[in-house]
């Protein structure tokens, strides 16, 4: 694990990269890491996450900017803009149910080809996907899903990159950090080794690539 | 008595002690308001929750504490909190006893469309395609007719959530409930007659020969 500047840690990322972003509506959503690549102008961006937020928080700002190519969400109800870019061609959305989203980033992250599901059988969520069947029961294959970056934020980290969360911010940032090339994170609070309890580190150090220092 | 207060109370009166329970957006939301004095209920909001309280006073909000819609909302003593991947194993893995959602068609075998009007309301299907397929229970809080038009319809001419058909809906009309592709007439709303519902109702119900009011 390494310490890095914000400004440092979205340098690392190139136009047209694949980004994991924590946050359900906003909550749990590194908004530091978003301003950064909002001021930074990243481009051609694709972005999976559960949702778009709304336009003026988390992800909906990426959206406002118009620096993504693509995201793979499970809800885009609450942001105009991304209903509006979509409707124009401007925004490629794939939805996906949002249990199947994020235990296909699960799989990724623990090295599985993908999972079985009952969600989504005979929806036009079925389409161009194979049915599997076990024990006289069909589901569907849902593939595992990757990323180039995960955006992580935490309610607390240790100098080692040992990792909590608080409430409902904890949502998808466990498990995209799992499941991604480079691990990025924003910590609300940074402590001393030994301060997380080992039987609170949600997510251990050695999956953390950066994080982000105090400016 | 508001349609949507008539709905969310008689639901209320499907749960029980103990029971693990997920409320969608809405009418549903509200059943919450009618547990009865000293049943204890778990709440669980898929964004990663089971003890959820009621919505945050004035002043008491924490960014990292909402519900599945987005509201700053308190916790229970006795709540835990977890990542999604727990959050929707436990709505597939059989561990959800009920779920509560909001309808927009439901026809006459059970089967529930509530996530899209195509080229109209594309807001994505969140949670709700696994809630149906998932819940041990799936209950639909909607109101009876919308724009004229009976919700309850012989066929869903919407793209339905899953293939699953729904246990009971309930209406301010009409309690339905759903068994081996019929739609039977459990209970009539307040001051409402059988041929009242019948009329309103695009789908073919069975009509038992006992058909109460809904309990006051």
């Amino acid at each position: 694990m390494h310490t890095i500047s914000l400004d440092q840690s979205v340098r690392l990322i190139p136009d047209g990269a694949s980004l994991m972003i924590g946050g359900f509506l906003g909550v749990g959503t590194p908004e530091d890491i978003i301003d950064e690549i909002v001021r930074q102008k990243k481009r051609d961006l694709t972005v999976i996450a559960n949702d778009t937020a709304t336009p003026d928080r988390g992800i909906g700002k990426l959206v406002q900017a118009k620096l993504l190519r693509k995201v793979v969400v499970s809800h885009i109800g609450l942001n105009p803009e991304t209903q509006r870019q979509m409707m124009t061609g401007e925004l490629e959305v794939e939805l996906v149910p949002q249990g199947t989203l994020i235990e296909r980033i699960r799989a990724a992250g623990c090295g599985l080809g993908g999972i079985l599901t009952q969600t989504g059988i005979g929806t036009p969520v079925e389409t161009g996907k194979q049915r599997i069947e076990v024990d006289g029961k069909a589901y569907l294959l849902e593939i595992a899903l990757r990323a180039d970056f995960a955006l992580v934020q935490a309610f607390i980290a240790d100098y080692l990159g040992n990792l909590s969360y608080a409430l409902t911010a904890r949502n998808f940032n466990p498990v995209i950090a799992m499941a991604a090339g480079t691990v990025i994170v924003s910590a609300d609070n940074i402590v001393p080794v030994g301060v997380i309890s080992p039987d609170h580190v949600v997510t251990p150090a050695p999956i953390v690539d950066y994080l982000i220092a105090n400016p | 008595m508001e349609p949507q207060t008539i709905i969310a109370r008689r639901i209320a009166r499907e749960l029980s002690p103990g029971m693990l329970v997920n409320l969608g957006i809405g009418i549903p939301t509200q059943v919450a308001n009618h547990v009865p004095a000293g049943m204890h209920v778990f709440f669980q909001s898929e964004n990663g929750l089971i003890g959820t309280g009621s919505v945050a006073e004035e002043g008491m909000a924490h960014p990292t504490l909402t519900d599945a819609a987005g509201r700053p909302v308190t916790a229970l003593p006795g709540a835990s909190a977890f990542d999604s991947a727990m959050s929707f194993g436990l709505i597939r893995g059989g561990h959800l006893d009920l779920t509560v959602l909001g309808g927009l068609q439901v026809d006459q075998s059970g089967l529930l469309a509530n996530w899209t009007i195509p080229n109209k309301m594309v807001p994505g299907m969140g949670g709700a395609m696994d809630l149906v397929a998932g819940a041990n229970r799936v209950i639909v809080a909607m109101q009876h007719v919308a724009k004229g038009g009976s919700k309850i319809v012989k066929k869903c001419t919407l793209p339905i959530t899953s293939t699953r058909p729904v246990d009971l809906v309930v209406t301010e009309l009409a309690v339905i409930k759903f068994s081996e592709g019929k739609a039977i007439l459990l209970e009539t709303g307040p001051r409402i007659s059988p041929a009242q519902v019948v009329a309103a109702t695009e789908a073919e119900l069975v009509l038992p020969s006992h058909i109460p009011e809904m309990p006051p």
